[in-house]
């Protein structure tokens, strides 16, 4: 087991901070230019007096030139201080530390079940290259992958809302439910996790499922296979112990893809599901205008994506030797 | 693509002889020439669609007996929220989604195009510089930029087409510097250059036409992907109000609770218009892909 090279280690977090300054600066750009700036957003949500607008501009910095206000709003983000929210009328922050959980929960169902039932799948249908199954599992996964994933949701929320109520279809826990044990407040959430993390990973297994099965039929022509094969190792074991370990590369970076392609997965998952997430915060905040909430789960969902591609970058590097030792 | 299976294309004129025989590989493809119907179907559907079946969004229905009725002889696939005829609206969806999609796939394609010919030819700074712009926006989940950018610069069709193609690009520029880096070293490109021809002839003459064959299976991709974009950007309440997409459609059913309340005729058109459309180019991408990767096809 060998570290990566303190140098390869720092270059890579120096490209990380410069993507998150960058994200930053967008960020900044993009809602102080664009939409008006949050005093003339609150203006447009009540009747200010143009008193009123000056003393809320000079709170909010709003008077000073571009560059010092960008340098305010690092400084509170740095703090943590990411304004209110026009619709709760609660500091921002706080809400998101609250949904940030229960998206993070929702994400990790998913997940597990997206990688164990994808690479299964794609190794299944690589050893049977050329049959049915193979050909059939190509296809399924091209259809799932061109359904919509609202649209899913929506077909589940019909099917079983309407004629086999088995699993909740809306929320995160029964509402006003008391639970005598908390084994029946988990057994709860769980139900109401069911339905979105099916819907979730429906849609995006297909992806996964192609990537393993392209990866382990490239890795599968190679000499050291047909060596397996020659010595008389079994089938399962050439495929399982040689095969897949050497065609877990591409299947690295398909999860760094993939966390992206989720958190697209998710705001239309809790939407349709009304799931007490980040997702569903950003939905709302789109049909109300809420700006600062909007503002502030977009820099959370893109810091998301960039350290999980920074993860899925460090452990390529760990899991290849060639590139490792460079 | 291996150095042996390459072709160079000299001239424009070639890439119809490219394309032609690569048509006959589509067609033989079971997978390929799926898509193709279903891709015709729909064109069918969006060019002729408006013509025999005009949809008037102000058509509501006369009384609240005609709000979400089910499928009958007077309303084929039934009604939606204010009365108007499912079936028509889904039809009129279908030029929406169209336009979107091959609209938006060409802001794409050209600035993809651009950005990676440019990144993969001129060495040192401007290359190094142009491929950390394009991994930036690699790295941004897309869904969230469309969101916020959509929702701070306005809901209209030209917004939304704008949105999905300048976020949508990266991968064709990775796709075309990739291919321009091998390109530049191969010989029959150092001979013309060694002839004096100038770096913009070069590269639009003689590099661009060997790229593009390379980017038709990712743009056809792209194509599926945009209007997958489209109908959520519309589902999520971004899209244009005025113009009637399957998103939008899906938008409303969800909002007036058409799902709870088992209008299956409500939730279901829209989405298979979407999923065939998004099916049609993405068979087509992915048996192109076959076809222009020749090493996954000589196994």
């Amino acid at each position: 087991m060998r570290i990566p090279r303190p140098g390869y280690l720092a270059r890579k977090l120096l490209g990380v901070a410069a993507t998150l300054f960058a994200v930053l600066t967008f960020n900044f750009l993009l809602f102080r230019i664009l939409p008006g700036d949050p005093v003339r957003l609150l203006a447009r949500a009540g009747n200010l007096s143009p008193e009123a607008i000056e003393r809320l501009r000079q709170t909010f910095g709003l008077d000073q030139p571009l560059p010092v206000q960008y340098v305010i709003y690092l400084r509170n983000l740095a703090t943590g201080e990411l304004g209110t929210s026009l619709t709760y009328r609660r500091p921002v922050a706080a809400i998101l530390a609250e949904r940030m959980e229960n998206t993070l929960i929702l994400l990790a169902a998913a997940t597990v079940i997206v990688v164990l039932l994808g690479v299964l799948f794609g190794v299944y249908a690589a050893a049977r290259r050329g049959t049915r199954v193979d050909s059939g599992t190509v296809v399924s996964s091209l259809i799932f992958w061109s359904l919509p994933t609202f649209w899913v949701g929506l077909i589940f929320v019909f099917i079983l809302g309407v004629y086999l109520p088995w699993f909740p279809i809306s929320g995160m826990s029964t509402p006003g439910a008391h639970f005598r044990t908390p084994i029946d407040a988990f057994v709860d959430i769980g139900r109401h996790l069911v339905l979105p993390t099916l819907t979730l990973a429906l849609v995006d297994i297909g992806q996964f499922i192609l990537i393993t099965r392209s990866s382990l039929i490239d890795v599968l022509t190679e000499d050291f296979i047909l060596t397996a094969k020659a010595k008389g190792l079994s089938r399962r074991r050439v495929i399982w112990r040689h095969g897949v370990p050497n065609a877990m590369l591409p299947i690295v970076t398909a999860t760094a893809l993939y966390v992206s392609l989720i958190v697209g997965g998710t705001i239309q998952v809790e939407t349709v599901f009304s799931y007490p997430g980040m997702g569903r915060l950003m939905y709302d905040a789109v049909l109300r205008r809420d700006y600062p909430v909007l503002e502030a789960s977009f820099l959370l969902f893109a810091i998301t994506v960039i350290f999980a591609n920074l993860a899925s970058d460090l452990l390529y590097r760990y899991l290849d030797p060639r590139v490792r030792d460079a | 693509m291996t150095a042996e299976a390459f072709v160079p294309v000299r001239r424009a004129g070639r890439i119809g002889a490219a394309l032609r025989t690569n048509w006959g590989l589509l067609w033989s493809d079971p997978l390929g020439r799926t898509g193709v119907i279903l891709l015709a179907f729909v064109i069918a559907a969006a060019i002729l669609g408006p013509v025999l079946f005009p949809f008037d969004p102000k058509a509501v229905g006369e009384s609240a007996k005609d709000i979400l009725q089910p499928p009958s002889a007077q309303y084929p696939l039934g009604t939606d929220e204010l009365g108007r005829q499912v079936l028509w609206e889904v039809i009129a969806g279908a030029r929406t989604s169209l336009v979107v999609g091959l609209v938006a796939t060409a802001i794409s394609m050209i600035v993809g195009t651009f950005i990676g010919l440019t990144a993969g030819y001129s060495r040192g700074a401007l290359g190094e510089g142009l491929m950390r712009v394009t991994d930036f926006f690699l790295v941004i989940p897309t869904l969230p930029l469309t969101i916020v950018l959509a929702a701070v610069i306005g809901q209209s069709l030209g917004v939304i087409i704008l949105v999905i193609g300048l976020t949508s690009w990266p991968s064709t520029a990775r796709i075309v510097r990739s291919s321009v880096l091998t390109l530049r070293e191969r010989q029959f490109i150092q001979r013309i250059a060694s002839l004096g021809a100038r770096d913009r002839r070069i590269v639009g003459i003689h590099i661009l036409p060997n790229v593009l064959p390379l980017v038709i299976a990712n743009t056809i991709l792209v194509i599926a992907g945009s209007i997958l974009a489209e109908a959520t950007l519309a589902f999520l309440g971004l899209g244009d109000p005025v113009n009637v997409s399957w998103g939008t459609m899906l938008h409303f059913a969800f909002q007036s609770g058409a799902a709870g309340r088992g209008a299956w005729w409500y939730i279901i058109p829209p989405g298979i218009g979407i999923v065939v459309t998004v099916l049609a180019f993405t068979l087509i991408g992915h048996s192109l892909d076959r076809i222009l990767n020749p090493r996954l096809r000589s196994r």
